[in-house]
């Protein structure tokens, strides 16, 4: 899956670099970025089935993957930590995909499911299909999904003021995300004897993920990842400013609507999955900027494949370095995300963040 | 080819253009002049369906232009807006080649045609060795180029500039009017354009639109619209007129506005 995906986006690469003998000054790093990701998440995926309670060594997991003569063995790597592996892979990818999307499109490089409130308002209504509406559960990645839609066009209606602007944006869905937040609180306490199987879930983490939700959350995420590669033109022409845009003759309000459609499906995939996890969706793609420039051609696919990797490298380490306690990816994830996020407020006045 | 029909159009109480009547004929240059705030660049914005009028309609070449959809307009008219973003991490091709959005779908790649007109608007506009650099890297002038090379490879028919030569220095002002010349002249597109700088419109332009407070003052060409009352009127100022040969072009003298009137009438009481 994950080779496939390299493929797709690697056949994006500009015909005209490769006809001209001068080279474009960033190909080097964006090829060796993409060897360095592919490398890394074969490395990755296998030190996840090594790592755990049990230690594994390459031939047993070798074993449990081709034949089920060890039962224990089969279970632990192919019931336990390759769906886990999968899931973990493809929530990183939605994340980092839908943040490098909403960065685009806001023209914000804080834009950030997690930060703006969508993943929020996914969440809100995940966790009104758990635990007041439980029997309509596997509506869950489409109620996540409207959740987060509404947020998203919410702040977006709110922030609008001729034109939306970078601060305004955050501005507004840091209140959104505020009163979401409360209303996520009332609603746990009026609910309060449902509330702890959902709690594991909140704290936003993949363990025990089955095939079964493998399944679901591939059906769901990866056409839309594909989708989010047509995502890439538009951002291209919207980052050239609304103006230019529309002289080019593009439709800027319809590209902006399907981008942000396309941002809050993947967003809500996530949390219809893994609750709420941040981070990944605003540094991944920070990164990706910072190693490879602002061109989206390569930006959002290498977000795709760093996305995948770092999620399931610290699920990993969340899952095995504090053992006996299995913590939440997604506490890990915002112990760090916090300090990371304020050294990128912090650099934010002398790099260029973004155009 | 390009025809505004009684427009009018209200920005706000202190702002409003007023029954807007031109035509621009094929192969023209036309320059709009102007003080500040006198609606030049909405104008060109009004032409160009990005700001819809109240009142009255632009007709392109005989179609209502609020008929039309975005990318059939900018197949036959392309507009450079007087600030860009210079940040882009693109390089100089990759910016040109923008210009060919108009004529591609959705999920239409550029061809090789594509790439030949692309080739063809950085000779143009002499950038072939600049094509990899990226655009941060370049100079004012540079980049403006740059910048007219995208705006010209969708191959408009009309070019609209909004000041193309603000910000940058005498030697690069002179580049950028001569290219525009050039556009003219050997691809006969037509060129309409605001500029600050008057002697440069008179002497690239062969017409004159001068807006005060959103209405046409003066339409015609340089011989008759560069006059000491139209300075008189317009500007506030008072100027002498030279002419080199069939050229003419001013020289200000004094400002003779507001400014003054309030100092005059202070030392008379």
């Amino acid at each position: 899956m994950m080779e496939r995906q390299s493929n797709v986006a690697e056949a994006q690469i500009d015909p005209t670099i490769s006809k001209e003998k001068r080279v474009h000054p960033y190909t080097k790093k964006r090829v060796s970025t993409y060897i360095f990701l592919v490398v890394a998440i074969v490395i990755v995926a296998l030190y996840s089935t090594i790592t755990g309670s049990v230690k594994l060594n390459l031939h047993e997991v070798w074993e449990g993957l081709t034949s089920s003569k060890d039962p224990m063995l089969h279970t632990i790597v192919w019931d336990l930590r390759l769906p886990r592996i999968i899931v973990g892979l493809i929530v990183g990818m939605c994340l980092a995909v839908s943040g490098s999307i909403m960065q685009g499109v806001m023209k914000n490089p804080l834009a950030d499911p997690g930060i703006i409130g969508v993943s929020a308002g996914a969440a809100l209504m995940a966790v009104i299909i758990m635990i007041v509406l439980p029997q309509y559960i596997l509506l869950l990645p489409i109620a996540a999904f409207t959740g987060g839609f509404v947020t998203a066009m919410l702040i977006y209606g709110l922030a609008w003021q001729n034109g939306s602007s970078p601060s305004r944006i955050i501005l507004v869905g840091v209140a959104v995300n505020s009163v979401i937040g409360a209303a996520m609180s009332a609603l746990m306490l009026l609910f309060s004897d449902r509330v702890q199987a959902v709690l594991p879930w909140m704290a936003g983490g993949i363990s025990g993920v089955t095939w079964d939700q493998a399944r679901m959350v591939s059906i769901y995420a990866l056409p839309a990842l594909v989708l989010s590669l047509f995502a890439i033109k538009h951002i291209k022409i919207l980052s050239l400013g609304d103006e230019v845009a529309k002289i080019l003759g593009h439709n800027v309000e319809r590209s902006r609507f399907f981008l942000i459609l396309i941002s809050t499906f993947l967003a809500g995939i996530a949390v219809s999955v893994s609750g709420l996890i941040g981070f990944i969706g605003l540094v991944i793609p920070h990164i990706m900027r910072m190693v490879v420039g602002n061109d989206y051609r390569y930006v959002l696919p290498l977000s795709a494949l760093g996305g995948g990797v770092f999620l399931v490298f610290a699920d990993t380490i969340a899952r095995s370095w504090f053992d006996p306690i299995e913590l939440p990816v997604g506490v890990l994830l915002s112990f760090l995300g916090g300090p990371f996020f304020l050294y990128i407020l912090n650099k934010g006045g002398k790099t260029r963040a973004f155009n | 080819m390009l025809l505004t029909k009684k427009v009018s159009f209200k920005h706000s109480e202190s702002f409003s253009l007023d029954n807007i009547d031109f035509e621009i004929t094929k192969g023209e240059i036309v320059s709009l002049i102007g003080p500040n705030g006198s609606g030049k660049s909405t104008m060109l914005r009004i032409v160009t369906n990005l700001l819809k009028p109240n009142e009255g309609a632009v007709l392109l070449d005989g179609d209502e232009i609020k008929n039309l959809s975005r990318q059939a307009i900018a197949k036959k008219l392309s507009m450079l807006p007087q600030v860009h973003n210079n940040e882009l991490d693109l390089t100089v091709r990759e910016l040109v080649s923008f210009g060919r959005n108009p004529h591609k779908g959705w999920f239409q790649k550029l061809d090789f045609e594509d790439e030949k007109i692309i080739d063809w608007a950085l000779e143009v506009t002499n950038l072939q060795s600049y094509e990899f650099r990226f655009l941060q890297s370049l100079s004012g002038g540079e980049r403006q180029r740059a910048w007219i090379a995208m705006a010209i490879a969708g191959r408009p028919n009309v070019l609209l500039l909004d000041e193309p030569t603000t910000f940058l220095d005498i030697a690069h002002q002179l580049e950028v009017m001569e290219l525009i010349q050039m556009l003219n002249d050997r691809f006969g597109m037509t060129i309409v354009m605001v500029l600050h700088d008057i002697n440069q419109a008179a002497a690239y332009s062969d017409r004159l639109i001068v807006l005060k407070n959103g209405c046409i003052e003066y339409d015609g060409n340089s011989q008759y619209v560069i006059c000491k009352e139209m300075f008189h009127d317009i500007f506030k100022i008072d100027v002498e007129i030279f002419n080199d040969g069939d050229r003419p072009f001013f020289k200000p003298i004094r400002n003779v506005g507001k400014l003054k009137e309030v100092e005059r009438e202070r030392v008379h009481s």
